[in-house]
């Protein structure tokens, strides 16, 4: 038997507890990575990205494969939870559409059973299609360092392309995200220049909770990906749309409002100017979907 | 460190840092395995962790001690082709082959938990796998054959 080359010089560690995890980083946090699905960080290590000196497999911690829901403190999904096995949860499928669909397009097959939300965001790219949905749901991520847990609003969580607020001796533990109020609805959709496996060029984020009898509505969130350094919300959007009923014309607005509030750049995968343009008719079609969901008719 | 493979127990040299594509092929010669990106997006590398499709180009050998895994190697029994085998060759599903072991797996995955499924079912299910001869159709076909069955 010949013995092969690892991708990388770094130490491998599995430890079975979150504790044990914990003292790890507090000690070595800075050269370490943490290791849940790979789908993002072994491509990264094994094209040199990145050369940690010690990578730390949190898949037996159990804490972080946790996955439950209940009404009142919503739904709990452990930072190492496959997306596979998130999308066959069925509070997910019943009460938080909006996540499932985005969650649902990540990938292949073989990468939903590896990847995890976690990772999705703790990778923190602008493009993340988990990342709209769970900003549109008001999720919060739950961290733990040593010296204790500390929950970071997801609309503080990303700071740059790679980058989130989670410090070097800190670890993600769960994403909880509330139970979405009642007369509520909200959908996800990204353009792609190919059907499956592919990156979002541009992706939008609707969620609207509206007033039952006067149908005017009551909550707006609205959050965009791939077209800014981080996902973000478009607060100024959103603004537009509080306390009024939908009419065409207001969705035209916002959707141009989305569009300005966007910062894209031009690469490989298309221009500014176009993903800007795309912002404007994803968020079109993302309010008027969400409009029929919630079957409130818009006026012309 | 020990992986189960094929339902028999390998001692293997290997690093955990290694991947489980890297040890199958040059330390176990199970060269069924393919290798094509080497970053996750062809899916020629698909194995079965726990009856999961993956792809073991973005696995590290540490990760899946103590799992049951299945190559290509593993999937006929006792010198008789399991039935997605014998559909490929019946619907010629085949062209250069080099994608042939990563779809099998990944069908043989997805039937095992969706016996019935439609064509669209079987070709988002496939997605992940590249046929760069694209040969999908008579793959597609062969799948749906064993599905009906």
């Amino acid at each position: 038997m010949t013995s092969t080359r690892s991708i990388g010089k770094f130490e491998y560690k599995k430890p079975g507890s979150l504790r044990t995890t914990l003292r790890i980083l507090s000690n070595k946090g800075a050269d370490a990575r943490i290791l849940a699905g790979g789908t993002d960080l072994i491509p990264q290590i094994k094209q040199g990205q990145i050369s940690p000196s010690l990578v730390l497999d949190v898949k037996n911690v159990p804490e972080l494969n946790r996955l439950d829901w209940n009404e009142d403190r919503g739904l709990r999904i452990g930072a190492a939870v496959p997306l596979s096995k998130l999308l066959t949860f069925v509070a997910i499928s019943e009460r938080y559409s909006i996540l499932a669909q985005a969650c649902s397009v990540i990938g292949s097959m073989q990468i939903r059973n590896r990847g995890t939300i976690g990772g999705n965001i703790c990778n923190a790219a602008p493009s993340a299609d988990s990342a709209p949905a769970l900003l549109c749901l008001g999720a919060r991520a739950i961290v733990a360092s040593k010296n204790g847990n500390r929950k970071i609003n997801l609309d503080d969580f990303f700071m740059a392309p790679g980058k989130t607020s989670i410090g070097a001796d800190e670890l993600l533990v769960e994403i909880e995200v509330p139970t979405p109020p009642a007369h509520s609805a909200g959908c996800y959709m990204r353009h792609t220049t190919r059907e499956e496996m592919d990156i979002a060029v541009a992706g939008v984020a609707s969620f609207l909770t509206i007033a039952p009898r006067s149908k005017k509505l009551k909550e707006v969130r609205i959050a965009l990906g791939a077209v800014a350094p981080t996902p973000l919300r478009v607060h100024g959007a959103e603004a537009l749309l509080i306390g009024k009923s939908v009419t065409e014309r207001i969705i035209e607005e916002v959707a141009e409002e989305a569009a300005e509030e966007a910062k894209p750049i031009s690469d490989i995968r298309a221009s500014a100017e176009y993903r800007r343009e795309l912002v404007k008719v994803l968020t079109r079609r993302t309010l008027w979907k969400s409009c029929e969901m919630l079957g409130i008719e818009i006026q012309r | 460190m020990k992986l189960k493979i094929n339902g028999r127990e390998y001692e293997i040299v290997s690093g955990p840092g290694t991947t489980l594509l890297d040890v199958l092929r040059y330390e176990l010669r199970l060269t069924g395995t393919k290798e094509g990106c080497g970053t996750g997006s062809c899916g020629s590398c698909t194995v079965l962790v726990d009856g999961k499709a993956i792809n073991s180009c973005l696995v590290i050998v540490g990760e899946v001690e103590g799992k049951e895994i299945t190559t290509i190697e593993g999937l006929s029994r006792q010198g008789k082709l399991h039935p997605l085998q014998q559909a490929f060759i019946n619907e010629g599903a085949v062209q250069c082959g080099f994608c042939t072991p990563g779809i099998l797996l990944t069908a043989k995955a997805f039937l095992d938990s969706n016996s019935h499924p439609t064509e669209s079912q079987i070709r988002q299910a496939i997605a992940g796998n590249l046929c760069r001869c694209t040969g999908y159709d008579k793959i597609v076909r062969a799948i749906m054959s064993v599905a009906d069955s």
